[in-house]
């Protein structure tokens, strides 16, 4: 068994317009850099992308929105992008806004094969409009459906050949619940290693998840909001 | 006078005990980290996916695999843990954190509560909030008393879109401290030169004073 594709380019080839896609990261950190440049490359368009985030002016997500390419966003927080405000505004680009929480949990329902979940998240707000509310315990719960994506896209630090994969810090963020529920699931790697050099107690998806995996290169990982402390 | 951000979040650091698990949300909030009491430890959980935040790190030691929910650079302490979103809004709903602190634009006396979106304006989503405000244990709103113009914002009902309902059950202004109970808001404690009446007449919602009401110490 032999998943390991050439570079970003090959993972994507079968990404054809109008598909679905999951993006892993939160803000910029864990998104599947060389992916999304490929996207961009092969200028696949009428794309609906669930991403917590969708990125910044130039990087990210915010690249494919420069090119026109998404349809629409599902996202928990959209904030930090002038591009993706304007498209909204003029009505060109359609978002769906969903509690943090119920985006994770959507995408682990269907990792998980399970066809929905009942949430707390939103219940007596305007993110329960026509949803199924349902009491258990005395709390009203909202039904929420797995999430169904043709494709995920995560980064992680390491995997083997085989499709098993580490993240690092918090870059992990939504990048496993991602890999286990997209129908088909690329991953771009910091570190493409063979099977063995992965200590098995230490694999955090399972290669079961993966359908594709590259060596990606040339991260620039850039950061959302550099704080500091000063040395005393 | 009213109390300024700094001591709004000095305030509600009153509030941790040791051993608690906290979520502080973006703004004041964020602040009460800067003033745990002596003596109490308590373990900061990021809703990325992080229990244990440490300090920002020194300059040239920032790590972009490493940020927390407001997506700034951070460091992880001896005993951190690192997961996945699902897992971390997993244990927030699960009742495992035991304080959440976050900021808002309304409050209702009946603990209803407005912070993500403004009609009319561009909406940027709810982020975790939708998520925490629903199954958190304990929530401590930290907010202004009033609007930039002089409307109060703790109200019979709230205007704005909900965020969540019933679940705020006490809120640090910078007029004083209130608990949400059934009969609405209660005054515990007012800030140093603030008057009974000036919270009476900023107060929309149902607003009782309780007998053993007390000047803050700040």
């Amino acid at each position: 068994m032999n998943k390991v594709v050439a570079n970003a380019d090959e993972a994507i080839k079968d990404i054809n317009s109008g598909a679905t896609l999951m993006l892993g990261g939160f803000g910029l950190c864990g998104i599947p850099e060389n992916c999304i440049a490929a996207l961009v490359r092969k200028g696949v368009n009428n794309l609906t992308c669930i991403s917590n985030n969708a990125g910044v002016d130039g990087f990210g997500i915010g690249l494919m929105l420069e090119q026109k390419q998404v349809k629409k966003m599902i996202s928990s927080y959209v904030g930090e992008n002038a591009e993706f405000e304007r498209q909204l505004l003029s009505g060109e680009l359609e978002v769906e806004l969903i509690p943090q929480g119920t985006l994770a949990t959507r995408c682990m329902a269907a990792g998980y094969g399970m066809p929905a979940v009942y949430l707390l998240a939103g219940y007596g707000t305007e993110v329960a409009d026509g949803k199924e509310v349902r009491e258990f315990n005395g709390k009203n719960y909202l039904m929420e459906y797995a999430f169904d994506s043709d494709f995920a896209i995560v980064k992680a630090w390491k995997g083997d050949t085989t499709g098993n994969l580490v993240f690092k810090e918090t870059a992990r963020n939504f990048n496993p619940m991602m890999a286990m529920a997209g129908k088909i699931t690329i991953a771009e790697v910091e570190h493409l290693v063979q099977p063995g050099e992965i200590d098995p107690d230490h694999v955090h998806v399972p290669g079961i998840y993966v359908n594709k995996i590259f060596q990606g290169a040339n991260y620039e990982k850039r950061i959302e909001q550099r704080t500091v402390r000063k040395r005393s | 006078m009213p109390l300024n951000k700094e001591q709004i979040a000095q305030r509600i650091a009153k509030e941790l005990r040791d051993g608690y698990y906290v979520n502080l949300g973006i703004g004041i909030p964020t602040l009460v980290a800067n003033y745990i009491p002596e003596g109490v430890n308590v373990v900061l959980q990021s809703e990325n996916g992080l229990l244990g935040m440490g300090p920002f790190p020194f300059e040239g030691e920032e790590d972009p695999d490493l940020i927390n929910a407001g997506k700034q650079t951070v460091t992880t302490l001896p005993g951190s843990a690192i997961f996945d979103s699902a897992m971390s809004f997993g244990m927030i709903r699960a009742g495992r954190v035991d304080l959440t602190v976050l900021g808002a634009m309304e409050v209702a006396d009946n603990g209803d509560i407005a912070n993500w979106k403004i009609p009319g304006k561009m909406v940027k989503g709810m982020g975790g909030a939708m998520d925490l405000v629903a199954a958190a244990k304990n929530i401590i709103v930290a907010m202004q008393h009033t609007n930039p113009k002089g409307e109060s914002k703790l109200l019979p009902k709230c205007t704005l879109p909900l965020t969540g309902v019933g679940c705020i059950k006490k809120v640090v202004s910078d007029l004083g401290v209130f608990d949400i109970t059934p009969g609405g808001f209660v005054c515990i404690e007012y800030a140093p030169g603030v008057t009974i009446d000036e919270i009476k007449a900023k107060t929309a919602g149902r607003l009782t004073i309780a007998d053993d009401v007390k000047e803050m110490a700040v």
